[in-house]
């Protein structure tokens, strides 16, 4: 089934989020696609807890608070997210008529498309060892989507977040599990942290503290992790191996999708903030002009200025006309609904 | 004052620092190859680098917030540091880093 809508935005950052406010005002409605489980970007991906400075009015606000006030701001507008996927594929299928495809598989069809993400998708952290390609495809897992896959294997879990610690409590209960930390304290959740160790007691699980040196392939389609702790070495042999590291962010398929851009960054003019591609536009820290500045503000400004554009392409006979939202009787009833 | 460089290549470079910044600003404004995702608010591992044995003392020392976020570096050592979290001053004039690897 495709879904319809205005426009597209994909990346649910503050600059998305803020997008789909400046468009609601001109009875513009989107649809939201972003690669994380919950909208905020690297608001609340990074830093939901540091404070930013440099948001006009606000004195101190932390990630979290701009990202959930942001939230609030573009409910009226009733924008629909669709989390946890990444945008594949885009394809014109007539002028400003965009069909977009997800990694779910789900097709959106829009008039024009909002490219708001940041510094790309935030993906798992990959190890930086050479020649693994052929092993990360099997015996190496960045995220479980298959648990099944997993029971009654040996299993080796690196690292000291809140996705090992969870993940090594969760297949204690099926599998042969050994989790490996640089040291015996742990970011996690103090909740999941005691899990943990209490498994560890119990001898259903084995901590082991070191950090990955090498990885060979074995014999009966297991790998042997040469383990370092200190100058000690020791090769340890499992079925599957699963690296937490974190996030890192890479721009993925957006680099072939057809735009103009300089090192990574998608050009646009200043007056639209549109792309190389009409009615494809570029807001936010993914965008570059002369004198561009990678600030949450800057990118609200180049919100504001797109969604007039925006407005020309979704409402070609109309006549935009100019409001303030302090004055127009029509945009109180809007946001107060 | 000098800041002394090896990059992953194995390459020198020699950087001209200011006390008004941290590690992390001199080596991404010279273009050397620091990610530095989360743009110095110590939120990420991507500026990861290893401090020559003679410069740890003379840093400041690191807290509890880096010491976890070096929990998503790669192979960290007892002379990593997030070289955002090191403020730069005259004593460090001539010290000495390489790039861990990312």
């Amino acid at each position: 089934m495709i879904e319809k809508t205005d426009v597209i935005v994909i990346g649910a950052g503050p600059v998305g989020l803020f997008a789909i406010f400046e468009l609601g005002l001109l009875n513009i409605s989107c649809h939201v696609i972003d690669n994380l489980d919950k909208p905020g970007g690297q608001c609340a991906e990074l830093y939901p807890e540091k404070p930013i400075y440099d948001i006009p009015s606000r004195v101190k606000i932390t990630g979290q608070q701009l990202t959930d006030d942001l939230l609030a701001q573009a409910k009226p507008f009733k924008p629909v997210y669709h989390l946890s996927q990444q945008v594949e594929k885009i394809d014109k299928i007539a002028e400003n008529e965009w069909l977009v495809e997800t990694s779910q598989n789900k097709q959106l069809q829009a008039k024009c498309i909002v490219v708001a993400a940041g510094a790309g998708s935030f993906v798992p952290r990959k190890l930086p060892i050479e020649n693994l390609d052929n092993l990360e495809s099997k015996n190496i897992l960045y995220a479980v989507r298959n648990k099944s896959l997993l029971a009654n294997k040996k299993i080796l879990i690196v690292g000291g977040g809140d996705s090992a610690l969870d993940w090594t409590n969760e297949l204690s209960k099926t599998a042969d599990v050994t989790l490996m930390h640089r040291r015996k304290e742990f970011r996690a959740a103090p909740d999941s942290v005691s899990k943990m160790l209490e498994l560890e007691n119990e001898k259903k699980i084995n901590f082991l503290l070191g950090q990955i040196d090498n990885i060979e392939e074995s014999k009966n389609d297991k790998i042997k992790v040469i383990v370092k702790n200190n100058d000690e070495k020791i090769d340890f042999e499992v079925d599957y191996l699963l690296p937490f590291f974190g996030l890192k962010m890479e721009l993925g398929p957006i680099a072939n999708w057809g735009l103009n851009l300089n090192e990574n960054l998608i050009k646009v003019d200043t007056e639209k903030f549109e792309t190389s591609v009409s009615s494809i536009f570029a807001i936010g820290d993914i965008n570059t002009y002369p004198g561009k500045l990678k600030l949450i503000l800057s990118g609200f400004h180049e919100a504001a200025l797109m969604a007039q554009q925006c407005f020309k392409y979704c409402y070609p006979d109309k006549k935009n006309v100019f409001r303030y939202t302090t004055s127009s009787k029509d945009l109180h009833k809007k946001l107060n609904s | 004052m000098k800041i002394k460089v090896t990059d992953r290549e194995g390459n020198k470079h020699e950087l001209e620092g200011d006390t008004n910044s941290t590690l992390m600003e001199i080596l991404r404004d010279a273009n050397l190859d620091i990610e530095a995702a989360c743009g110095g608010c110590c939120a990420c591992a991507t500026c990861h680098v290893y401090i020559k044995g003679e410069w740890l003392d003379k840093i400041n020392a690191k807290d509890d917030d880096e010491e976890s976020m070096l929990d998503q570096a790669f192979d960290v050592k007892h002379t990593s540091r997030l070289s955002c979290q090191i403020s730069l001053s005259d004593d460090l004039d001539g010290i000495e880093l390489e790039l861990a690897p990312e």
